[in-house]
């Protein structure tokens, strides 16, 4: 039994129907729990005030915003040297949902920002990089959606996601050479090896992480069943098409 | 309810927007899902027709 | 390899102002500057760098849309890609083409448009040198575009929301080489840096623009 019987679309939708109530519930009750915790049951900084709240919304939607790009990255790689439907359909099905957490981190990161660095917007490197990670996103989407022939659209997003991520890196430490930054480092705790936020803030929000992790799965699931679905819906027709 | 001080409105703005924005991208994935299978259905339906 | 070299260039010389189209663009947008910002002219030395980088990455934008497009429609590059040159050189080809009739003469115009702008005397040379090691990489990634969005009818806007993410690190190492040098500082760092990523590109783009290429012509 091996990992890749799950590129056939049938079994995939099987085994996706069958996880998928479960990755829902945990997904809904760690970001339910997690930003409630963190909203009614954590303290004020005494330097942030209750703008420190922000933070349970804010690094969740900034951790899937990159790791959808990678998990993105990862499918394209399988498409292009495996050609497993599926994976190029992941791929698709989970750029929307990338991008919907770039605008959470880029708009959530600008409210926080405007009481405490006094601006909406600072050219700062992090805050940089996420707008031109949401740009790529944006070329992504368009082009899978201006592609006609479906195999064809999913090679050249598979190309471009490749090329654009080596494009990404660049710009990140282009952008970091560029301007020196007013953003804080890292607040997880993997990254440095060391806890740069206490263990109050901590925990709600390593829940909120977890759930926002789930909701990106649960999501790409579903996404990729409806992408599924609507090929091979195209598929027969197609077929019909030509018999008659 | 807790005090959230002067940063109130910034705090609940940006819990609204992101809640906001989630649940945009959750009811738009679910109504393209739901359409998708209505159509696989139709299709699939009068495959003899 | 030189038959098709000269074949682009004649082409891009006679056929209706493809060569001259990216300089006067280039011009237009440096005459506009000063309208829209005020003629004050320290403000405008202080900008003059930047506006110039990008008045150039425009320039060099604006011409990608032929670069491939008039060649796929009359099936020039089906016969391309049967030739026994392999399409990653034909392609290198095509972006060195592209340079030489938008590139090179950007940086040529570029001092003459920096006198215009108020820029410091120390700044030309840094200004020329950041064009001339940075404008290639451009050629080769707006190739990359091209060959990507080739297929896509009416690509045009497409391809600019493709290819400007990619020309990022480009832009912000010539500017930065091009702005510390009319400062009187030494933009050495940045310029070896924006060389860097010009000779990977060089070296490494025509091989993702040939995959996608013979992805679409499939």
């Amino acid at each position: 039994m091996s990992l890749w019987e799950y590129a056939n679309p049938v079994k995939f939708l099987g085994l996706s129907a069958r996880v998928q109530p479960f990755l829902w519930a945990a997904a809904t009750i760690c970001v339910v729990v997690g930003l409630i915790w963190g909203f009614f049951a954590t303290p004020d900084d005494y330097r942030q005030g209750s703008t420190v709240k922000i933070i349970y919304l804010h690094v969740p939607a900034a951790l899937m915003a990159i790791n959808a790009w990678f998990m993105m990255l990862v499918a394209s790689l399988i498409w292009l040297i495996r050609r497993h439907h599926v994976s190029a359909l992941a791929a698709k099905a989970a750029a929307p949902v990338g991008i919907t957490m770039t605008l959470i981190a880029l708009v959530t990161g600008a409210i926080w920002g405007q009481p405490m660095w006094g601006t909406w917007w600072a050219w700062d490197p992090r805050l940089t990089s996420f707008l031109i990670l949401f740009l790529f996103y944006l070329g992504y989407i368009a082009l899978w959606e201006a592609v006609e022939d479906p195999d064809t659209a999913a090679d050249l997003t598979s190309v471009l996601c490749l090329v654009g991520s080596v494009f990404a890196v660049l710009s990140r430490y282009a952008v970091k050479f560029w301007n020196q930054g007013l953003h804080q480092g890292t607040s997880v705790p993997m990254a440095t090896g060391g806890r740069t936020v206490s263990d109050v803030f901590f925990y709600p929000l390593a829940i909120s992480m977890v759930g926002f992790g789930l909701l990106f799965l649960a999501l790409v699931l579903y996404r990729t069943g409806t992408e599924i679905r609507l090929r091979r819906a195209r598929a027969l027709l197609a077929r019909r098409k030509r018999e008659m | 309810m807790p005090d959230l001080g002067k940063y109130a409105a910034e705090v609940l703005g940006a819990y609204g927007l992101s809640l906001f924005l989630i649940a945009g991208l959750i009811v738009l994935s679910l109504r393209k899902g739901r359409r998708a299978r209505a159509e696989l259905a139709r299709i699939e339906a009068n495959k003899d027709a | 390899m030189i038959a098709l070299l000269h074949r682009d260039l004649m082409l891009a010389f006679r056929a209706g102002g493809g060569f001259g189209l990216g300089l006067a663009f280039f011009l237009i947008v440096t005459v506009l500057v000063p309208f829209s910002v005020g003629p004050q002219s320290e403000l405008l030395s202080t900008i003059a760098p930047g506006v110039l980088w990008l008045g150039a990455l425009l320039a060099c934008l604006l011409s990608l849309d032929r670069l491939l497009a008039l060649d796929y429609e009359d099936g020039t590059l089906d016969l391309l890609a049967t030739a026994p040159l392999p399409l990653e050189a034909a392609l290198s080809i095509k972006a060195l083409s592209h340079w030489l009739t938008t590139g090179l003469p950007l940086v040529l115009a570029a001092p003459i448009l920096g006198l215009m702008l108020n820029l410091e005397p120390d700044g030309y040379i840094w200004l020329i040198a950041s064009l001339a090691f940075g404008t290639p990489a451009l050629s080769v990634i707006g190739t990359f575009g091209a060959a990507l969005t080739v297929g896509i009818k009416r690509g045009g806007l497409l391809m600019s929301l493709l290819v400007l993410p990619l020309y990022v690190p480009t832009l912000i190492f010539g500017a930065e080489a091009a702005r510390q040098g009319a400062m009187g500082l030494d933009g050495t760092t940045p310029l070896i840096l924006l060389a860097g990523i010009t000779l990977g590109t060089i070296a490494l783009m025509p091989f993702a623009s040939a995959a996608v290429l013979r992805m679409t012509l499939r």
